[in-house]
């Protein structure tokens, strides 16, 4: 069982450090500023999710696993929002070249 | 076990650290509002695998204030940038 | 394998503080600067997770990152007008070669006095581990703070209220006594109101949640009441709530209310124990509780009334 969950967290962490590079990779080469944004919100929030995903195999206890998703579940909405707002006043018009 | 999660935590750290040279040069001011947005995640990722890599129980609490303090802070950003909506203290409103 | 992994990942922590601190000095934008100086302080709280202070990590998060950030944005927003004018300001030469000589002089006698430092450096936590059971609490942190040196806690507290009352003096006479910042008209289906719907309630609970650990493990009232002071100004900015007339008696009585009661204290410990801010003894826990809940709501006003600024509207009666 304990092998098992050790797997289960080597698998999801790298899973979520690799989404977290590509989060990089696409906020490095994407033309726009709206595309960088979906880069950075999207991929960036999976990798997070897989971490926690991950470190919930590791938790010793279910206070700790359900922390962890309230964790995950407020960057989830914050980003969201802020993606969100940071669109809206881009398509609004943002005068700074 | 341990190591592997610092290693993790290392490469998301360096991918933050990546991404905060682009965001910081980013020539217009929507770029450097998405810096809010890299901590929010990223930086609270790099939080939780160290915390778990030490085994300091206490870091999931660092985690959860930084992700509420993160999104405070980017909705702040997104107020206070121009051509945002403008910052609550700005201006006088009689 | 682990120490090694340890080293270069303290390098680079110390090497992204050191770049940043060098970028929140030298950006010409105070947008970038501003957001360089909110990485500066995520780093830091890196920084010390590593060192094992979790509650000055948890600090460094929540004042560094949230509202000290919040606090610099705003500031640049104000000083939007001015900024073209203040960018192209350029000093003398002769000026800049006293700069760069008076910061080198003085960095060079930091790195000297860091260097000499004992190493191991002196420490009293044997001394306050000793005797922790006397107070009652079980976070060497805590006990430091409101046990061994309470003074310096009430000192913070009372700094915290002059400082927002100087801020307050900042309103122009027509204004004064008004509503801290513009009134911000939200859209009641749009993309903020939901998140400032959705958040708070949690930010609330996650914040007690952190005040009311601080006895034992790593928190406390300062990070608890940073947190629900920025829960509130989300509520704020999204336009669902106004700021309160800085004028009005609840305010001026929450935020006097917990220096007031943690003085009281002090005086209580006189007569029943022999000194100033002294507890008596059986007493330590209750009375550090009932600090603690007099200064939660007074910290969160004053830490929200600081980012909300100077007032800038007339308030109706």
């Amino acid at each position: 069982m304990n092998d098992i969950l050790a797997w289960t967290s080597i698998v999801a962490v790298t899973a979520g450090v690799f989404f977290f590079v590509a989060g990089t990779v696409g906020l490095l080469r994407f033309p726009d500023a709206v595309t960088r944004l979906h880069a950075l919100t999207k991929a960036d929030n999976l990798g997070l999710g897989l971490v926690a995903l991950g470190l919930m195999a590791q938790a010793r206890s279910a206070t700790v696993m359900l922390e962890l998703l309230v964790v995950w579940g407020l960057v989830l909405v914050s980003g969201a929002t802020a993606a969100q707002l940071i669109a809206r006043g881009q398509r609004r018009g943002d005068t700074q070249p | 076990m341990s190591e592997f999660l610092l290693a993790a935590a290392g490469f998301v750290l360096l991918t933050v650290a990546v991404g905060l040279v682009r965001i910081l040069r980013g020539p217009a001011n929507v770029d450097r509002m998405m810096a809010a947005q890299l901590f929010g995640t990223g930086g609270v990722a790099a939080v939780l695998l160290l915390g778990a890599a030490t085994g300091a129980a206490a870091a999931i609490d660092v985690a959860l204030t930084l992700a509420l303090l993160a999104a405070f802070a980017s909705f702040a950003f997104v107020k206070a940038a121009p051509g945002g909506d403008g910052a609550p203290a700005t201006d006088r409103d009689r | 394998m682990t120490d090694a992994l340890n080293e270069v990942l303290n390098l680079g922590i110390a090497v992204l503080i050191l770049v940043l601190g060098v970028w929140a000095v030298v950006a010409r934008d105070a947008f970038a600067a501003a957001v360089g100086f909110i990485a500066f302080g995520l780093s830091l709280t890196l920084a010390w997770l590593q060192l094992r202070g979790i509650d000055v990590a948890l600090t460094e998060a929540a004042i560094g990152g949230g509202l000290t950030g919040a606090l610099t944005i705003f500031a640049v927003a104000r000083l939007r007008a001015t900024e073209a004018a203040a960018s192209a300001e350029r000093p003398s030469v002769p000026t800049r070669i006293i700069a760069v000589l008076v910061a080198g002089a003085v960095t060079f006698t930091l790195i000297l006095c860091v260097l000499a430092l004992p190493n191991p450096a002196p420490s009293l936590a044997s001394a306050v581990m000793a005797h922790i059971e006397s107070t009652g609490v079980g976070n060497p942190i805590t006990a430091v703070l409101l046990a061994y040196r309470a003074m310096d806690t009430l000192l913070e507290a009372t700094v915290l209220v002059f400082a927002l009352i100087g801020v307050w003096s900042l309103a122009p006479d027509d204004v004064w006594g008004g509503h801290p910042g513009i009134r911000q008209h939200a859209d009641p289906n749009g993309i903020l109101a939901y998140a400032a719907r959705i958040l708070p309630p949690i930010g609330i609970v996650v914040g007690t949640y952190v005040f009311w650990v601080g006895a034992d493990h790593p928190g406390g009232k300062f990070q608890g009441a940073t947190i629900i002071a920025a829960m509130w100004l989300l509520v704020v900015m999204a336009g669902l709530v106004d700021t309160p007339p800085v004028s009005r008696r609840w305010v001026r009585i929450v935020a006097a209310a917990g220096p007031l009661v943690f003085i009281a204290i002090g005086l209580a410990g006189v007569p029943t124990a022999g000194a100033f801010l002294a507890y008596p003894h059986g007493y330590a826990k209750p009375l550090i509780v009932i600090i603690e809940l007099a200064l939660m709501p007074t910290l969160a006003l004053v830490l929200a009334l600081l980012v909300a600024g100077a007032p800038t509207r007339i308030a109706k009666r």
